[in-house]
């Protein structure tokens, strides 16, 4: 197999793109609130995530009271809980970590990481951001509307989420369904600004197999976001037509609360294809950028070249195409053709392949590393550990005959929250204390930020090891009580009291993480450029934090693949990527 | 197509490929919108209670109109690159004015087809008839804004490279435009 281009004889080939004129703002407006620099839309965009987030994180937490000591709280009724498990869903997958991974990181990253000025259409890239606080705002409004939000779920299947008897079935659906086709809207305008950006805006000598593996995760990801996030745009429309119109495309003939509705000939399974097909990439969407940014946690803090980067890279290019031909493993239950299953099965199951060749490599690029166990890198290895765990269990829900007593239990539950909340955003804590130094020019505190990690680590696998052994006994999710069953034993009652009294810890253990951020940007230990050492291009900008236009005068020339680190001969354990060769052979002959 | 570095006319040489690839994305993300109503329309069809609805022969002059368009706006093209303003602006004038014939000629066939008794909520062919034209029509309104931008900047007298890109723009997403709603009509006759 060739090797990639990183030898540092290789010459720098011409730009693909010569210097652009920047937009400048001229008012403070223009500058702080509608600013067209990519830097500040990626701020914006990160305190909006993460303020929604916080509410679905308390919604989590009623979730959990209700569950772990039911009849205890008067003010949550059965209504609101739903609505608490649904917006908690909604709201953590779409406008929690879509919005962080590719809005924040995407636009903070990427023109930084490729050795760009700004993105390529700055102008959309503000709308963007825009469009994005719109659907947050209509999401929230659906809290205070007549009826409250919706409570059909995160999936929002018909026929139940349109008709009565699902809280919000009135107003709060429909300002569900417009606020997520106006999210998409919004994603679209950043996801071409992703894309394109990173097809042609990188400097000099960035060839795309020299491209740090966290903007190769970023850029699959907006690849899979552009095209399944369609498939949630038309069944929005279509179940929005069928709730305020009176169309049948998803609701059959139905009789509710005694009557016989207008509604005829509709397919509730029409929905839920639509729904997956957006849904199964989704996952992805979330878990390729956390790939991405873990590879480059763990080869920076392990001062080694990442293992396999050519296969790394492939593996996300397979495991996004992969990811749009696997949909129906959520749908085994719904009654469609059984040798759909067969196949859907196969499909699943080959995604491990990919998926263990990444985590192969992780592995690898520890193995006799100079491991530094510093808070980012911590978060990196949670990640790997949890993710596997939760790629584990994937492994049974993805075969049919294994998934169907388990479907619809906490056993569910327990696999997608650690295979795509809790993996994903331990990721998200490893890249804010990496790259705050760089936002900020201060270091978030080591102390705080270790009390922060044990916290959150343990304290998951406190709430979701044992949310697994309630799946296998049958407890089923998203029921405000259990009520009184011969399979389901008593000891239950005290397991979910446990549960719940974890995840009340693991939430109030984020409050250090957000005391941390409020007080390394005034008292944090002033950071340096580049103060892990590391050999990407956001650490070489002449300024920390970056000004506009990134880089000062003149961009840089890149030579080399973002993975040089402890390089036999070199005078430090790593070279960064702008660093010209050494004259002549010398250093190439080292290297051989 | 993109990532194409002619040293020619300065400034223009950077910007053509990024926008040019940029409504290429965005035309990746529209055919994917299309192709999945056109998958629920498959899988919805399959269902009993689908009663076919008939097309007003009104379309396929709708059809001759989006097809004149289209041609009008490859020849505004070729006098872009010829350099003839003068040909531009006819152009550019003689498209918006068939683009919006074209929509007006769609709303008529609405009300013909409601006139007849197949409103919206009737019956599913119905439905994504009328969803299928609106988000078709819905398109070329958002072509309608650029081609009035660039209309305006052939007004002002920009630079002929600057009018050429947009122009350019302007006839692929056209021709995108024709190409989807031939489908859309093929699958309507078919069905």
């Amino acid at each position: 197999m060739s090797y990639v281009a990183h030898d540092a004889s290789a010459f720098a080939p011409p730009a693909e793109v010569r210097e652009v004129e920047l937009y400048h703002p001229k008012t403070w407006l223009g500058k702080y609130v509608f600013s067209q620099d990519a830097k500040v839309i990626a701020i914006q965009y990160a305190i909006t995530a993460i303020s929604i987030g916080v509410v679905a994180l308390v919604f989590s937490w009623l979730i959990r009271l209700q569950l772990g000591f039911p009849n205890t709280f008067s003010f949550i009724d059965p209504s609101n809980y739903l609505q608490f498990v649904t917006q908690h869903g909604m709201i953590m997958v779409i406008y929690l970590l879509t919005a962080l991974f590719l809005g924040a990181f995407g636009n903070y990253l990427i023109p930084l990481m490729i050795g760009a000025r700004d993105m390529v259409f700055p102008y959309v890239n503000m709308l963007s951001y825009w469009v994005y606080l719109v659907a947050v705002l209509l999401l929230v409004a659906s809290f205070f509307v007549p009826g409250g939000a919706t409570g059909a779920g995160w999936t929002l299947y018909p026929p139940q989420a349109i008709l009565q008897g699902t809280p919000g079935e009135s107003w709060g659906i429909i300002l569900m369904l417009v606020s997520l086709a106006v999210f998409i809207i919004g994603f679209t305008m950043g996801g071409l600004n992703y894309v394109v950006t990173v097809l042609q805006a990188r400097t000099r000598g960035m060839t795309l197999m020299r491209l740090p593996l966290t903007v190769w995760g970023i850029f699959m990801a907006t690849i899979l976001a552009l095209l399944a996030f369609p498939a949630l745009f038309v069944s929005a429309i279509m179940m929005i037509l069928d709730r305020t119109l009176g169309t049948s495309f998803f609701m059959p003939a139905i009789v509710s609360m005694g009557q016989k509705l207008e509604y005829a000939g509709g397919s509730p399974v029409l929905f839920q294809h639509l729904f997956w097909f957006f849904g199964h990439p989704e996952v992805y969407i979330v878990a390729l950028p956390a790939f991405g940014i873990v590879s480059d946690l763990l080869s920076v803090h392990a001062r080694k070249n990442i293992f396999g980067y050519r296969m790394m890279v492939w593996a996300i290019v397979a495991i996004g195409g992969l990811s749009f031909i696997v949909w129906a493993h959520h749908m085994y239950v719904s009654g469609m053709n059984p040798y759909f299953g067969f196949f859907f099965a196969t499909t699943t199951l080959i995604i491990a392949v990919p998926t263990a060749i990444k985590v192969y490599n992780w592995v690898l690029t520890l193995w006799r590393g100079n491991i530094h166990l510093n808070v980012p890198m911590l978060f990196a290895i949670g990640f790997i550990f949890t993710f596997i765990n939760g790629g584990l269990t994937g492994l049974f829900l993805g075969n049919v005959t294994v998934d169907v007593p388990l479907s619809d239990t906490m056993f569910v539950v327990a696999h997608f929250h650690m295979v795509m909340a809790i993996a994903p955003v331990l990721a998200v804590f490893g890249a804010i204390y990496h790259w705050y130094p760089k936002i900020t020019g201060r270091m978030l505190d080591d102390t705080l930020g270790k009390v922060h990690f044990w916290f959150t680590f343990v304290g998951s696998y406190a709430i979701y090891y044992p949310m697994h052994y309630l799946g296998f006994l049958g407890v089923p999710r998203r029921y405000y009580a259990i009520g009184g069953t011969d399979f389901i034993p008593e000891s239950v009652q005290s397991m979910n009291a446990g549960i719940t009294i974890a995840a009340l810890i693991v939430g109030a253990a984020q409050m250090v993480f957000f005391y941390n951020l409020v007080r390394s940007y005034f008292k944090g230990k002033p950071s340096g450029g580049n103060p892990w050492e590391a050999t990407t291009l956001e650490w070489q900008t002449p300024h920390t934090p970056p000004t506009h236009g990134n880089f000062g005068r003149e961009l840089p020339v890149v030579y080399r693949w973002a993975y040089d680190f402890s390089v036999p001969g070199a005078p430090q354990d790593f070279i960064p990527q702008n660093v010209p060769p050494p004259e002549a052979a010398t250093g190439a002959r080292d290297r051989a | 197509m993109a990532g194409g570095s002619t040293e020619d006319v300065h400034g223009s040489v950077l910007v053509q490929p990024t926008l040019k690839l940029g409504l290429w994305v965005l035309l990746a993300v529209v055919t994917s919108l299309f192709a999945l109503f056109i998958s629920a329309y498959a899988m919805r069809m399959k269902l009993g209670d689908w009663n076919p609805l008939p097309e007003p022969g009104l379309l396929w002059l709708n059809t001759g109109v989006l097809i004149l368009t289209s041609a009008v706006m490859e020849w505004t093209r070729a006098a872009a690159n010829r350099g003839q303003k003068d040909g531009v602006r006819t152009g550019l004038f003689a498209a918006g004015v068939l683009t919006v014939a074209f929509l007006a000629g769609q709303l008529v066939v609405w009300q013909q087809l409601h006139a007849s008794g197949y409103f919206l909520g009737a019956n599913p062919a119905n439905d994504f008839f009328y969803v299928l034209t609106a988000l078709h029509g819905l398109h070329l309104l958002g072509g309608l804004v650029a081609w009035g931008r660039t209309t305006a900047g052939v007004q002002r007298g920009v630079a002929l490279g600057a009018a050429r890109l947009s122009v350019g723009l302007c006839a692929l997403y056209w021709h995108y435009l024709l190409l989807v709603w031939l489908v859309l009509f093929a699958l309507l006759l078919s069905t």
